[in-house]
């Protein structure tokens, strides 16, 4: 099932095409990486699609009404905001807002969505803690459960592991795995791309605002491209547990 | 539900305390006879035309300051923000400074609170035109400081120009803020449109909630955020506009409210609007008392009482906060 497509999609700052023409379709079970250099437009190219932008082409998500859309596809923003001292659980049910009533209160329903999440990012001990006095990275985790609470059929996030330790980001982006293994489906921007090899089904790689590959990770991540798109000399590596870039320097 | 209860004890107890309190001594029975127009007939005019609108006026300002402030610093995810800063008790003062400097304000009896009013609509209006749309929370505390500089240039400028020393110091003693000496028609004119801005105000709490989050994060939940904007910017300059007109400039509660509620509402604005509105009540009301048991014969203004109060407190707050950062 198509849970988003997105055609021609054109996002501009002043006159310039930070995004130019963009094609692709989200399908349900896909766990889509996003990959490109810094500046290539891929934050803009998600928020366009959401219809956080104002843009050109079409989107269908960016096509439904806003209560709609926040059921159907949950956005993970890059900047990490929690503005008050609120307990971790009540920062995570703030994914279920999208659904309750004015003033009503947190249905069974929510509340085992919200304990689910928590249990998915591993905060189960956290439930009471107050979200802003916990690290950098404890916090990102928060927010990813925050969006997983709102349980919808697609989870967009921008860069949701930068700033992770190790585990942490491998953890994350198995939560993304399984929720494609669930029939969901999950699009997100990243940086490593040996983990984006592995766990994405799908790669779709931009430069400079235009999407110039679209395929399986191995299809995807080609030296050719690396050297091409990333300015990297780059060795991409099979071994049996999955595809290894292993970067060793910059074309000048 | 506990923090519900408590701010309602303390409003209510401070409510009846304002009703009693006073140069004259009414024992209590006589007093509450009197409310209800029973009794000896100076007692009933003192409750019901000098005491009860008193308390009255002061319950409703505070109200509406604490809940604008809570909606304010919500909407700019900001603890400094207050419902000041968009300009409107500004420009409401100006009105009010206005009406006095000219005479108008005797022309008939509510002409200056209506002028204050006008007033505080003519400043929402310049900070729309100047903000935009659809503008960033940044166009709106720019276009805020904007018009409360020029409402207060202004406002210099009629004192500056005031044709004699009495009327300069009716003007400068307007400004203080006060609610003593007001009538129940003050109450009538300021009461609907200040339930006007709490309605309105009241409905940010799901969208407030959702911006804790950020902006972004907050539409694509389902929040449209230039409503929640035209709402806040409605709602503060009815309520805020309103409290000005009747009351003069009263700083502080607006601020130091939320500020201190925002732990016992655990953090969530959309618990910490009620509670600061009803808190903000209970302060105002205790402000007033103030100013009728320390120095009873010296007319001590609310808003420089409310100061006093207010800054203490809120160099607290800062030390505090500043001990739980390190």
């Amino acid at each position: 099932m198509t849970l988003l497509n997105v055609q021609n999609l054109t996002v501009k700052r002043g006159e310039c095409p930070v995004v130019d023409r963009a094609s692709f379709n989200i399908s349900s079970g896909e766990c889509v990486g996003l990959i490109g250099p810094n500046g290539a437009g891929k934050t803009s190219l998600l928020r366009g699609a959401m219809g956080l932008l104002p843009f050109e082409g079409t989107s269908t998500l960016a096509d439904l009404s806003p209560r709609h859309r926040a059921a159907q596809a949950a956005w993970l923003p890059q900047t990490r905001e929690i503005a008050w001292p609120m307990s971790v659980e009540r920062i995570v049910a703030l994914g279920r807002l999208p659904y309750l009533a004015r003033g009503a209160r947190l249905s069974p329903a929510d509340q085992s969505a919200v304990d689910a999440a928590l249990t998915r990012m591993g905060l189960q001990n956290f439930r009471t803690r107050l979200a802003t006095a916990l690290s950098g990275g404890e916090q990102a985790r928060v927010l990813i459960a925050r969006t997983l609470a709102q349980d919808t059929p697609l989870l967009m996030a921008d860069e949701p592991i930068a700033g992770l330790d190790p585990a942490a980001q491998i953890a994350t982006l198995q939560v993304f795995e399984t929720l494609a293994q669930e029939g969901r489906a999950a699009l997100t921007s990243l940086h490593d791309l040996t983990l984006a090899a592995r766990y994405c089904t799908r790669l779709i790689m931009m430069r400079a605002g235009s999407i110039i590959a679209d395929g399986p990770p191995r299809d995807v991540l080609t030296p050719d491209s690396l050297a091409d798109v990333f300015r990297l000399k780059a060795d991409v590596i099979d071994t049996p547990l999955g595809l290894v870039v292993q970067p060793w320097g910059v074309i000048a | 539900m506990k923090l519900f209860g408590a701010l309602m004890v303390l409003t209510l107890a401070m409510f009846t305390a304002s009703l009693f309190v006073g140069y004259a001594a009414i024992p209590v029975s006589e007093g509450l006879a009197a409310l209800l127009g029973l009794g000896d007939p100076l007692f009933v005019t003192i409750m019901q035309d000098i005491r009860l609108p008193r308390a009255l006026l002061a319950a409703m300002i505070g109200a509406s300051l604490g809940l604008a402030g809570a909606a304010m610093q919500g909407f700019l995810r900001n603890p400094l923000a207050e419902p000041g800063l968009i300009g409107v008790s500004g420009s409401a003062a100006l009105g009010a400074v206005v009406a006095l400097q000219t005479g108008f304000a005797s022309a008939f009896f509510l002409a200056l609170p209506v002028t204050a009013l006008c007033f505080a609509a003519i400043g929402v209006g310049l900070i729309l035109v100047l903000a935009g749309p659809r503008g960033s929370s940044l166009t709106l505390i720019l276009a805020g400081i904007a018009v409360s500089a020029f409402a207060a240039a202004l406002t210099s400028l009629a004192l500056n120009l005031s044709p004699n020393p009495y009327a300069a110091s009716e003007i400068m003693f307007w400004m203080m803020g006060s609610v003593a000496n007001r009538a129940l028609s003050h109450v009538w004119l300021a009461l609907p449109i200040m339930a006007l801005g709490w309605a309105a105000l009241a409905g940010l709490g799901r969208g407030l909630d959702a911006l804790t989050l950020g902006e972004d994060a907050a539409e694509a939940m389902g929040i449209s955020l230039s409503r929640l904007r035209l709402q806040l910017l409605f709602g503060t300059a009815a309520a805020v506009g309103a409290a000005t007109a009747v009351a003069g400039a009263v700083g502080f509660v607006g601020l130091v409210v939320p500020h201190i509620l925002r732990r016992f509402a655990e953090g969530r604005p959309s618990t910490l609007l009620w509670a600061s509105a009803i808190g903000g009540a209970a302060m105002v009301l205790a402000a007033d008392l103030a100013t009728r048991l320390v120095l009873p014969e010296r007319d001590l203004k609310l808003g420089v009482v409310m100061a006093l109060i207010g800054a203490p407190l809120f160099l607290h707050l800062i030390y505090k906060t500043r001990r739980e950062i390190t």
